[in-house]
């Protein structure tokens, strides 16, 4: 298994009348051909502009990706021009939004909306489109094609519109998909429906995922990687089983005490861990570590001194104090 | 725990939809069906669905903001449809409701204070003094400070938007509220702080609650007994443990099947049956789970079956039981 996606040193900054906000700061990450990557962290923690960063898709001004390099395939996506990345985007790295009701256009037939993506970069006729577009909505589990294609997105459920978007995003046969939050807006029985469904097609396909989600639930289920975002930074990433048997930092450990399980012990006197406090505002982090007024573990050097992302195991990195000293 | 605090009777909320754009016939939307259901003083109810079940109005129907089509609420054996004036108002005090989005739902220009107090303003419970001596009082005991009253909602997180909106239900001590998920627009962390408040105040108050979420880790972990809907109607009804453990429902057992487990070595079998969703305004006879269902057979395609005893507080609505 190669490596199919290289982030290396990668920040993203916005200028607000207050200051600049560090949205993602100097992150590292790694993703094979082949494996889903769960990026996981509370809103605002940077997952999505992560997203957004690999894509380019930065609205500037405000935002700037300041530093880093993002390698696909061998080519740093960040230095080549924007006509170059056009090409990229959508067909060999796509995307799969939160919102189903709004990313998608309501004026258009969802045929329509397939077929733009699929004439532009495999320059298939109109005809071929179509036929490509059906066949990508019966892969992504649609029951009559033909009539879909003709409908407006309002005509659709919540669930249907996520595949659809699902169908959109894999119809140039993408090496990566990023996936933003794609079940959060969907009921339970869908969610593990739509899981399912990118789970199977990864498969047959051999698409590389990035799953973006704040559940780690969603993530047990469906990622083989997990890096655990705070405040911009990678705090952690391990592999799905030695993340959830072994967590090491101090948030990972508290986010998973602080999820009620389904099969947990219950009651009026079954209170839930709590992290203390809230996430830090981006515009004034403390000195040192961003957890240290929340951490229970925090010690003289997390107030003086930022950690590094190290490598505590193989594959599995941690940016905590308490793990090795420099 | 015994003494019934709401008794909902048959209630049924339909609401009226046009089928197509100019036609005349009207279809009508039953966002409610036929609920019974008794609510114990003490107790919290969980009632759990996907979107679009019902659970929403039910609750609006429990708080009077909306009144039923058919059926009738009674609450300490008053018939709430029929409340007006002096009344009703005393009915609000005793019935609260937090809601789910903690950025919609407080009024942007009014700060914190004057939200939290506002009820005791609307009720004349204190005079001026008295009221900011409550908010302070009632502020510290959600977790607020009570220098923190002069600030506007978009000074604080959610969470705390949260805890100002549990801070105006709690204010005037009701008997029951109506927590329409509380925490669904919160992250996991807060989301933790929350319902461990929640079981504080309620010890504290001896408060009933309603507690409504699509969640079912989250309901399960603050219930004691919980309500499933589907379609408008209650599918299952059973104790806590009793409804994790021996789910009788189909679609209760496909709703436990969906929740993702924190167990990455578990990769579940889901039991979800692809099907066309089937909407509120179908008109026929047949069980409404009926196209999803794996356990269907012939009476289920005519016939909608109705909450049955299986005896220990367990009541199913499904013929496969019957």
């Amino acid at each position: 298994m190669g490596m199919l996606l290289e982030i290396k040193n990668l920040s993203t900054h916005f200028n607000t009348d207050l200051g600049v906000i560090k949205a993602v700061d100097r992150v590292d990450l790694a993703i094979d051909e082949g494996d889903t990557l769960g990026v996981v962290g509370e809103s605002g923690c940077g997952k999505t502009v992560l997203a957004l960063s690999i894509m380019r898709l930065i609205p500037s001004p405000p935002g700037k990706i300041v530093s880093g390099s993002v390698f696909f395939k061998g080519v740093d996506l960040l230095k080549i021009d924007s006509a170059e990345m056009r090409m990229i985007r959508g067909k060999d790295i796509s995307m799969v939004f939160q919102e189903p009701m709004t990313s998608l256009n309501p004026v258009l037939r969802v045929g329509d909306q397939i077929t733009e993506i699929i004439k532009l970069h495999l320059g298939l006729g109109r005809k071929e489109a179509m036929d490509r577009a059906m066949e990508m909505l019966s892969l992504v589990g649609m029951p009559s094609p033909e009539t879909v294609i003709r409908n407006y997105p309002h005509q659709m459920s919540g669930g249907m519109r996520q595949r659809v978007m699902i169908a959109m995003a894999l119809c140039c046969g993408p090496k990566l998909m990023l996936a933003d939050e794609p079940t959060t807006a969907l009921d339970v029985t869908i969610q593990a429906q739509i899981l399912e469904l990118i789970g199977k097609l990864k498969q047959d396909i051999g698409t590389s995922v990035i799953l973006i989600t704040h559940d780690l639930g969603v993530i047990a289920e469906a990622a083989e990687h997990v890096a655990v975002m705070y405040t911009g930074q990678i705090v952690e990433y391990a592999s799905v089983e030695n993340l959830f048997s072994k967590p090491l930092h101090p948030y990972t450990v508290g986010l998973m005490e602080s999820i009620p399980k389904i099969d947990a012990p219950w009651g009026r006197d079954a209170y839930l861990k709590v992290i203390p406090g809230a996430v830090p505002s981006l515009h004034n982090l403390p000195q040192g570590c961003t957890f240290q007024g929340r951490c229970a573990h925090t010690m003289q050097i997390c107030r003086e001194e930022e950690p590094q992302l190290k490598e505590y195991m193989p594959r599995h990195r941690v940016h905590c104090w308490l793990f090795g000293k420099k | 725990m015994t003494m019934v605090l709401v008794d909902i009777q048959g209630i049924k909320k339909y609401y009226n939809a046009r089928a197509g754009f100019i036609a005349k016939e009207r279809a009508s939307v039953k966002a409610v069906d036929m609920v019974s259901l008794q609510i114990y003083s003490g107790e919290t109810l969980g009632l759990v669905g996907e979107s679009g079940c019902g659970k929403s109005t039910l609750a609006r129907l429990i708080i009077r903001l909306d009144l039923p089509t058919e059926g009738r609420i009674l609450f300490e054996g008053e018939d709430i449809s029929k409340l007006a004036g002096k009344d009703l108002k005393a009915y609000r005090k005793k019935v609260q409701i937090i809601f789910q989005d903690p950025y919609a739902s407080l009024n942007p220009r009014r700060t914190a204070g004057s939200t939290i107090g506002e009820p005791l303003l609307i009720n004349h419970v204190y005079d001026r003094e008295g009221r900011s001596l409550e908010v302070a009082r009632i502020m510290d005991l959600v977790g607020l400070t009570s220098e923190q009253k002069d600030r506007y909602p978009h000074e604080f997180s959610g969470g705390q938007r949260q805890r100002i909106g549990i801070a105006r239900a709690i204010i005037l001590k009701p008997q029951l509220i109506v927590a329409d998920e509380p925490v669904s627009a919160l992250d996991v962390s807060i989301q933790a702080q929350i319902l461990n408040l929640l079981k504080d105040l309620q010890k504290e108050f001896n408060l009933t609650y309603i507690f409504i979420s699509h969640d079912l880790s989250v309901v399960r972990h603050v219930s004691d007994r919980i309500a499933v809907m589907h379609f408008g109607k209650i599918v299952e009804l059973a104790d806590n443990r009793e409804l994790y453990e021996h789910p009788l429902h189909p679609y209760t057992m496909e709703l436990l099947s969906a929740v993702p487990t924190s167990d990455p070595g578990r990769k579940k079998q889901h039991l979800i049956r692809e099907a066309e969703a089937t909407s509120g305004t179908d008109g026929s006879g047949r069980c409404p789970f009926y196209p999803r269902c794996p356990a269907r057979f012939e009476i289920c395609e005519k016939d909608k079956p109705g909450l049955i005893d299986r005896g220990g507080r367990h009541y199913v609505a499904c013929h496969a039981q019957g």
